[in-house]
């Protein structure tokens, strides 16, 4: 997107025009819509949270007297008899990720007012985020059908259920949460709201495509924490 | 942008062309400010009762409603410190306190205090009154969400409360909440009660971020027409920082809580090692009680300056405006708040120098620490050089403004041997650290409370509060605060330690008993005092004198309504323009001794005012 104008001030690029933004009045992100801002905010908590997650898991992993489970056996399955490593995780990962690329088109073709695009667009990332939390929760089943349990497994340290369980379900929770809100606003930009600006069922604000792109900052958001989970948990 | 604030002459050598922007055709404009960015703020106004009163989206009165409910909670927690006292003071007086009731009223009113009150006043309460006024907007940018987050403080205090009902009774593991001994059999309220805590603390986090997203955004996205970073009062700085603390270090509370009620209610042993209870080995085994604290300590910490850095702001304000006379180091004053929320983020392990982590680790903490001290020693400097040759006016306000100074200096001193690891090992766990953090983060931020209600009181309610029962009630609070405190170094000092049921016949009780009764009769004279308060609030709003607009002649926004007090929208048809910082008092030259920030260039060109 191209930079916003704003009347009676001048713009400039780098840690100038930073220094500039900060030190002038009204707003300190030129041309950043409220909602944004805080969606930012938001983000940058949540990653405090979730990487206290992290950071707790690596302690814990690297303090536990027994010995930590080997996540390439724990999480193999069988594909026509030959199991294979890590091979439900990377279906989630890309599924995941490919929803991350549908929600950004989606952004682009709101700001067009293509309210049609648009609308499909994020009922197909919804459905790859459901289709993410119903890999998740066949993982889960298989899992606790082996014997894995929050305070014990049959592998190793009990502290690997756990985690596990509580980080990928706090992840899980995440991503539930936004396809629930991926669902309500496909139906909001089908029924264009946000091209009448209808104002909202409990806010009373007037709708705007805006809130696609914040809804996709917070999608990206647990697409990137699903990398780090990844990369920590399974790859470790 | 604030180049055209030159005094005029300096302004008149440029010809009007180099002025940037539009609307200077007419006249070299020199009152010029930019056009709004923002549009004008759609407001949902109330239409019932239970909207306008209840479910409310206007940031004042979410504000009350917090002050009102952490009054509340703060009144449960003084009850439960007036019990500790009788407990402590008069051991065995009252039989219905055991040891057990003792440990869980310590959990409690430690909790109760440093979260659900002084927190939740300074920011929830505070914060949402006055952001919005002070900075020039209209309300918080998300009024629903604003009022969710109300809510969700008013269930967490619920839930929080309830645990005083529940079978097993509140928990009474110390408001640290350290495990092991928090979740397992011997603990007080080992059941119901720490899960209660943990719900509730967590709703609360929740709620909180609620409340901190609409102050950050507030303030960084809706300031007035004028209104720069570095023209806002200390409050808004105060506040502003201790909301991104919190936004930062609540997380660690939010998943040390999810995961010791994971422990609990699960079995997992995050926070659980072997355990052998009565010869048998518990189920727990493999996690790390250490962890918990290094995560408790990572919010504890910043916690410290949540309370402090909003009372750093607001005494600033107050003694600014009753001196009259600019606050001294004014981009000082900012960076230091600035710079103490930052390093409070690299302090936590000074809380741990007696759980056995490595020494060297301790020495790193401890020069994090001490460093502390540079930024908050010059805020204390800054305060006294206010005052120094200033037209100081000892009314009621004042009188805590100075309070607080004193009390501060004090805490602060004392914190400077605790950060020491080789001091604080000696002194770790005794009274004397009890009286460090109650006259730091607890007397100390509460004078600046008690200030700031006698200051702006005539705002919110329009109505002056009796300035003689205002001085009665500082003078017993202060001394009494005062007699609790200060002998509580000794007691420290003599090895006495904290969190203990009763002494018996310890050797060093001997000079223990006496001060013992002593600090309790002046605890139970100084919460009594409080009422004080109440009676001059329930007389004022029946007999009291109205405030005129403005009465103490401050410079900053929320004066400068188009009603007293405030209505919804809080500014009328247009929201004020900003010329200037808040703290043009006794400026040489000018009729009054004070220039509102709305005063424009133009109108005080005579005058020897600075460019801010």
């Amino acid at each position: 997107m191209s930079d916003p104008k704003i009347e009676g001030f001048e713009l400039e690029k780098g840690f100038r025009g930073m220094a500039k933004d900060t030190g002038s009045d009204q707003t300190m992100f030129k041309g950043v819509h409220w909602g944004k801002a805080m969606m930012w905010i938001f983000l940058l908590s949540d990653t405090f949270v979730f990487s206290c997650f992290l950071i707790a898991y690596m302690k814990g992993r690297a303090s536990t007297p027994v010995e930590w489970p080997n996540p390439s056996e724990v999480f193999a399955l069988d594909a026509f008899g030959v199991p294979v490593p890590l091979l439900l995780i990377a279906l989630m990962t890309f599924v995941l990720i490919t929803s991350s690329g549908t929600m950004a088109l989606a952004v682009k073709y709101g700001y067009e007012r293509n309210r049609k695009m648009c609308g499909y667009l994020i009922l197909a990332t919804a459905l790859g985020g459901l289709t993410f939390v119903g890999m998740q929760a066949y993982e889960w089943s298989k899992l606790i059908h082996e014997g894995v349990r929050p305070w014990e497994n049959p592998f190793g340290a009990a502290q690997f259920g756990s985690f596990f369980f509580m980080i990928t379900g706090f992840h899980g929770t995440h991503v539930s949460i936004g396809v629930i809100f991926l669902f309500i606003y496909c139906y909001k930009v089908f029924a264009g709201h946000y091209d009448e600006g209808k104002r909202g069922w409990f806010t009373k604000m007037k709708g705007d495509y805006v809130e696609v792109e914040i809804l996709g900052l917070y999608w990206h958001f647990v697409d990137l924490v699903w990398v780090f989970i990844f990369a920590f948990f399974y790859l470790w | 942008m604030s180049d055209e604030y030159e005094n005029k002459s300096s302004y008149q050598a440029q010809s009007s062309e180099t002025i940037s922007g539009t609307g200077s055709g007419v006249s070299p404009d020199m009152d010029y400010v930019r056009p709004a960015e923002n549009p004008e703020q759609d407001l949902y106004h109330a239409h019932s009762f239970i909207e306008k009163w209840v479910f409310c989206q206007d940031a004042k009165v979410i504000g009350v409603q917090y002050f009102l409910t952490a009054v509340f909670t703060g009144v449960v927690g003084l009850i439960l410190s007036w019990l500790m006292r009788l407990q402590l003071g008069f051991p065995g007086l009252a039989g219905f306190i055991t040891a057990e009731h003792y440990y869980q009223f310590v959990t409690m009113h430690g909790m109760i205090m440093v979260v659900y009150f002084l927190t939740a006043l300074f920011l929830g309460g505070f914060g949402n009154y006055l952001i919005p006024l002070m900075v020039g907007a209209r309300d918080m940018v998300f009024p629903y969400v604003n009022m969710l987050s109300f809510w969700m403080f008013f269930v967490a205090v619920a839930v929080l409360m309830a645990s005083f009902f529940v079978p097993g009774g509140p928990t009474g593991a110390g408001w640290t909440l350290y495990p092991p001994q928090t979740i397992l059999e011997g603990t007080p309220g080992h059941g119901w009660g720490i899960l209660l805590m943990l719900i509730s603390l967590s709703l609360f986090v929740i709620g909180f971020t609620m409340g901190g997203l609409n102050y950050m955004i507030t303030i960084l996205q809706a300031r007035t027409r004028g209104m720069t970073l570095m023209r806002m009062p200390l409050t808004v700085w105060g506040i502003f920082t201790a909301t991104v603390l919190a936004m930062l270090a609540f997380p660690a509370l939010l998943v040390s809580s999810i995961m010791m009620t994971l422990d609990k209610l699960l079995g997992t042993s995050f926070f659980m090692p072997t355990i052998l209870k009565a010869g048998e080995v518990l189920e727990y085994g493999g996690g790390s009680p250490i962890l918990f604290q290094h995560l408790f300590w990572f919010f504890g910490h910043p916690e410290v300056y949540i309370v402090a850095l909003p009372a750093f702001g607001i005494v600033s304000d107050l003694i600014s405006v009753h001196a009259r006379k600019n606050i001294f180091g004014y981009r000082m004053m900012v960076w230091a708040i600035v710079g103490i929320g930052a390093l409070s983020f690299f302090v936590w392990a000074h809380h741990m120098y007696v759980s056995g982590m490595n020494p060297w680790f301790g020495f790193f903490f401890a020069s994090t620490t001490l460093i502390i001290a540079v930024p908050t020693a010059m805020k204390v400097y800054n305060w006294i050089l206010t005052l120094w040759r200033g037209n100081i006016r000892i009314n009621t306000v004042m009188l805590w403004c100075l309070g607080f100074i004193v009390t501060f200096v004090n805490g602060g001193i004392t914190g400077i041997f605790l950060g020491n690891v080789s001091v604080d090992v000696p002194l770790s766990d005794t009274y004397f650290v009890v009286a460090h953090f109650h006259m730091v983060m607890g007397i100390a931020p509460l004078m600046v409370i008690m200030g700031a209600i006698y200051h702006w009181f005539p705002l919110v309610a329009g109505k002056m509060l009796d300035e003689k029962l205002g001085k009665w009630h500082f003078w017993t609070t202060f001394l009494g605060a005062y007699s609790i405190y200060f002998p509580m170094h000794y007691l420290g000092f003599i090895g006495v330690p904290r969190r203990y049921y009763e002494m018996y016949d310890s050797p060093y009780m001997t000079s223990g008993v006496g001060l013992n009764e002593f600090i309790s009769t002046a605890a139970f004279i100084v919460g009594a005092a409080q009422l004080i308060l109440v009676f001059n609030i329930v007389k004022t709003m029946k007999t009291g004198k109205k405030a005129e607009k403005n009465p103490w002649k401050a410079n900053s926004l929320e004066w400068f309504t188009s009603t007293v007090p405030p209505e919804h929208g809080n500014f009328g048809q247009r929201l004020p323009v900003v010329h200037r910082w808040p703290y043009d008092y006794n400026v040489p030259g000018a009729e009054e001794d004070y220039l509102p920030q709305t005063a424009a260039p133009s109108e005080v060109a005579h005058t020897e005012v600075e460019k801010t």
